[in-house]
């Protein structure tokens, strides 16, 4: 960028391809093995995540102290946050059984959005749909069986499919949407809302720091570049609120689902 | 309404079409966020000791909201 700046203009190579969604390809370049079973990118960082938090968790918890200090501090924080903010505020005193269920769902998600905006790996790993799909699917699982196990197959049926309270023509209208809505949209929008936060995210970023390349050839659109660098940087800044909000609400969906579920008064 | 679809017409599988789904479908969930913070900013301003209970449903609310413009933000991408 130097040299262009000093030496005036330097050619732009050819005109400005604005990213699409192949940006977040990553099938044809596998890592190890080869075929459409092989380690990508986007594995290998969901992996590695893995061994993040291990090494995190295990680091916090292995000797506790009864004063904690350093890594166990920072990771009780967490743990708190999850316990106090969202199992107890959402589901009471039932929900300290979830705890562990959460903390793993919010941490999980939570590393692989921060990702994102790592200098060196700079992907989202949540922005390819199989990630938070398989999420969703799980809590799916975990909500339909807490249900069953806390009412009963027949009952969890009919507390959800059949809503106290409501005349009884207006079933024809309730049913279905109920249906539709519980067990079809809301693992549908969950994976959903993940997902296209985190493309939008990666988007935007990618657009901005693209345009700066490309504004930083010709001295009179360099004052653009720097507007394109300072928004890019504000937009990596707004990303780490977005990655740790998506995880709030990841977990705090769950946590509304399964209680949704288990609470027998309707 | 004719506009609309006259827009929709001339616009349709073009780039400009895919950027219209994305900002008609941001009309919507737009207000409706900015009704429901606004709304829990009132709540919380009345009753500060309410503040984590109307933080805690304001996101639920931000989320369900959201989850709109968001199916119209993948749209763009489906739709050629």
């Amino acid at each position: 960028m130097l040299g262009s700046l000093l030496h005036g203009i330097s050619k732009p190579p050819g005109g400005f391809l604005p990213p699409d969604t192949s940006i977040f390809d990553y099938t044809k370049s596998c890592i190890i093995g080869s075929g459409p079973a092989c380690v990508t990118k986007v594995s290998l960082l969901m992996l590695l995540s893995v061994v993040i938090i291990s090494a995190l968790f295990l680091a916090a918890f292995r000797k506790p102290k009864l004063i904690p200090t350093g890594i166990q501090n920072a990771m009780e924080a967490i743990v708190d946050f999850i316990r106090d903010g969202i199992a107890l505020e959402v589901m009471g005193p039932a929900g300290l059984a979830y705890v562990p269920f959460f903390t793993t769902i919010f941490v999980f998600v939570w590393v692989n959005n921060v990702f994102g905006i790592i200098p060196g790996i700079q992907f989202p790993t949540t922005s390819r749909m199989a990630i938070p799909l398989m999420l969703a699917v799980l809590v799916w699982l975990v909500f339909n069986i807490a249900g069953i196990k806390a009412q009963g197959g027949g009952h969890y049926l009919k507390s959800v499919l059949f809503p106290p309270g409501v005349p009884k023509p207006i079933y024809i209208l309730v049913t279905p949407i109920e249906f539709v809505s519980v067990f079809l949209l809301r693992p549908l929008t969950l994976s959903v809302r993940l997902l296209a936060n985190m493309i939008a995210g990666h988007l935007i970023l990618t657009i901005f720091f693209l345009g700066t390349w490309y504004l930083q050839f010709k001295i009179v659109t360099i004052p653009f570049a720097a507007a394109s660098f300072a928004l890019g940087t504000f937009m990596t800044a707004f990303e780490v609120l977005v990655g740790l909000l998506q995880a709030y609400i990841f977990t705090l969906l769950t946590a509304v689902y399964i209680s949704g579920a288990t609470s027998s008064e309707h | 309404m004719t506009a609309l679809s006259l827009l929709a017409a001339a616009t349709i599988g073009t780039p400009i079409g895919q950027g219209l789904i994305y900002g008609l479908a941001a009309i919507g969930p737009g207000i409706g966020i900015g009704f429901l913070v606004g709304k829990s900013v009132e709540a919380m301003a009345r009753q500060p000791e309410s503040a984590g209970q109307v933080r805690t449903t304001m996101f639920l609310g931000i989320a369900f909201v959201e989850a709109l413009a968001l199916l119209g933000f993948v749209l763009t991408f489906l739709v050629k």
